[in-house]
């Protein structure tokens, strides 16, 4: 049995449907997270889950009993705040101590605890600061060892990051990872930022609108997307389209305009006729001055534009049939800064296996 | 602006408020002070500061008098108390009732608001004679209470010219001194907070205890202040409303200014009231912020 069961939870605003007959399971110890773009449910869901907002149908389930009547203070999951929400007329100590009180700890036995938690989140000798006397890291994680100082079941974080800067941010990715295996409590998150949620997650659901578009691993998310929305939304995607005009034991060929047909393995029952897309990465792309021959699909066409990102370069190629496809190369060239200029013709190749074939 | 202009400007701006200050309260209280160590003259007023025996009229009497006749720390304790009553009543009341109207639609929040600081649009004295009306015996109250207390066989009582009828003035008038601060800082409240107390176990009266009520403190204060330094020193509520046994010491101090015409005495009792007010505003600031700091390290 799952930890936590949502089935075919629905939540309505006025007109508005936040939440659309969502089902899905997160199991004990997993670092779930809830991906999608502003609007797509994901807090709502979350608020459910915690008890802040309640379902217009369905139920959720925590360890098998329905959560329904259970006020937020009586449900064993922790929320960590988009803008930490510490009580800022207490002391960190004071913050960190405050769960203990409300579930009436031992006084003898709340020191220890308190020390404990901000052990595990280094922050061991700020306990009689200020929450106004604390950076944005530091505020952090001192919500978050207020969270888990009581071993909550369940960590649900709305968005914890998104106040700081890149640097940090990456760092607090790390130490949440780190966290969360230590502690071993089942995290979900919340976040509209797809490479956060690839790098942080054990597995990831997708959500748009309302709907869960596709729920599996990250590398599964970022490889194989299930739809042409998760295509789109998770990294940068050349998004090839047309009907589908043979498929020869498996590889498929899509005749897409302004390029010709292009071959990707995909199933062989995919009829002749079906509409489809492709789902083609810029870095499955590969650059050459000529393009070679063996390559199951292989084109030609001048640089457009680049963006120079350091590490890579990022291409935008205008190939000869007149379509524009997006490739990324590493700045490997020794003694050189990147491949190619802008008009330099170029040649594209990528095996069949390249790209993800999306039926619809 | 150069130099020279930025101080001008300094001074343009801070000069008249300095000046005002100085010549309508540091100068008058510098009299008064001087005048509590003189002797009250024959038909009021001071005595000349030089006697027709050519000494100076310096003496401590007035305060050896206020010291000496218990009648006059009598009516101080009964002020203090009256004020302190009246500044707990108001918080009271005005603690829910600051929190309803923050807690309301915006467009509510202005009506009620306004609803608020309507009674200031009235004159002072004409809301308290309204209260004569309201208390009088031929009022729906009294009546009503009097009938009550004659249905279990007691004697009717006067609701008027009562102890209750100057605390109830008191409250009245001065609500809006406490509601108004109140509302400025529960206003201000970040919900996300109350959500964290909640996701963190606490129930609604802990949620209250614990977050918003101690958050909540400086309007309290601000409030009480506004409230409890007008109600020590006010005179005419107890002389319109009150009995005769309810005097309080800006009566006395009134009394000896403009009946008695006893000034340096007057002057005694402005300045007792005047240094014990801030005693007692020291005193509370004093606990509240030990209290405050012992909160905070959540022992």
């Amino acid at each position: 049995m799952a930890l936590l069961e949502i089935e075919d939870v629905t939540r309505r605003f006025g007109d508005f449907t936040a939440v659309d007959r969502v089902t899905l399971a997160i199991e004990a110890g997993e670092f779930f997270t809830l991906l999608g773009p502003s609007g797509c449910g994901k807090t709502t869901l979350l608020r459910m889950i915690a008890g802040f907002d309640l379902p217009d149908g369905g139920r959720i389930l925590l360890n098998g009993q329905d959560l329904a009547g259970r006020p937020p203070e009586a449900r064993p999951v922790r929320t960590v705040f988009q803008s930490y929400a510490l009580f800022p007329h207490m002391t960190v100590e004071g913050n960190v101590a405050f769960p203990l009180k409300m579930a009436k700890t031992a006084p003898a036995e709340m020191g220890g605890k308190v020390a404990a938690a901000l052990e595990n989140v280094r922050l061991t000798g700020f306990g009689k600061r200020f929450p106004h006397e604390l950076s944005g890291g530091q505020k952090q994680r001192v919500a978050i060892a207020r969270a888990l100082v009581t071993h909550p079941t369940m960590l649900l974080l709305d968005e914890p990051l998104a106040a700081l800067d890149a640097k940090l941010r990456e760092e607090m990715q790390i130490e949440l990872i780190n966290m969360q295996k230590e502690v071993g409590i089942t995290f979900v998150y919340v976040t509209h930022d797809q490479t956060e949620a690839l790098a942080l997650s054990h597995r990831i659901a997708v959500m748009d609108r309302g709907h869960v578009e596709q729920l599996d691993a990250p590398s599964r998310i970022y490889s194989f997307p299930a739809t042409r929305f998760v295509a789109d939304f998770i990294g940068t995607c050349n998004l090839l389209t047309g009907p589908v005009v043979a498929n020869a034991a498996g590889i498929v060929s899509v005749d897409v305009r302004g390029l010709g047909a292009v071959k990707v393995a995909a199933s062989s029952s995919i009829a002749v006729g079906a509409q489809g897309a492709i789902a083609l990465r810029p870095e499955k792309i590969a650059l050459d001055a000529a393009a070679p021959e063996t390559a199951d699909n292989r084109f030609r066409g001048t640089v457009s534009d680049f963006l120079y990102h350091g590490d890579v370069t990022v291409y935008k190629v205008m190939t000869d049939a007149g379509t524009t496809l997006e490739a990324l190369s590493a700045n490997s060239a020794a003694g050189g800064t990147r491949f190619h200029e802008v008009g330099d013709a170029v040649g594209l190749s990528w095996p069949a296996a390249a790209g993800h074939f999306i039926a619809g | 602006m150069n130099r020279r202009g930025e101080g001008l400007g300094k001074w343009l701006v801070s000069g008249p408020p300095i000046l005002y200050l100085l010549l309508f309260f540091a100068i008058p209280a510098l009299i008064m002070v001087l005048a509590s160590f003189r002797t009250p003259g024959e038909f009021g007023g001071l005595a000349p500061l030089i006697d027709e025996a050519g000494k100076p009229d310096v003496n401590v009497d007035s305060y050896v008098r206020f010291f000496t006749e218990p009648v006059y720390t009598q009516i101080f304790v009964k002020s203090f108390v009256y004020a302190v009553a009246t500044t707990l009543l108001c918080l009271a009341i005005a603690y829910p009732l600051a929190t309803l109207i923050a807690r309301s639609s915006k467009r509510h929040r202005d009506l009620l608001l306004l609803l608020v600081i309507l009674p200031f649009w009235s004159n002072f004295l004409i809301r308290v004679y309204a209260w004569m009306i309201v208390l009088g015996p031929q009022a729906a109250l009294a009546r009503m209470v009097n009938g009550l207390l004659g249905a279990f066989g007691a004697e009717p009582v006067s609701l008027l010219f009562s102890s209750f009828a100057v605390l109830i003035c008191l409250v009245y008038v001065h609500l809006p001194f406490m509601v108004l601060p109140l509302y400025a800082n529960l206003e201000k409240h970040d919900q996300a907070l109350l959500d964290a107390a909640q996701d963190l176990g606490a129930n609604a009266w802990q949620r209250f205890w614990r977050i918003t009520f101690p958050l909540s403190l400086p309007g309290v204060y601000a409030g009480a202040a506004l409230v409890f330094i007008p109600a020590l020193g006010i005179f005419a509520i107890p002389d319109i409303l009150g009995g005769p046994d309810d005097s309080l010491i800006g009566n006395v101090i009134k009394q000896q200014f403009l009946e008695t015409r006893d000034w340096p005495f007057g002057s005694v009792l402005s300045i007792v009231l005047t240094v014990a007010a801030l005693a007692f505003a020291g005193l509370a600031a004093w606990v509240g912020a030990r209290s405050t700091r012992r909160e905070a390290s959540g022992a």
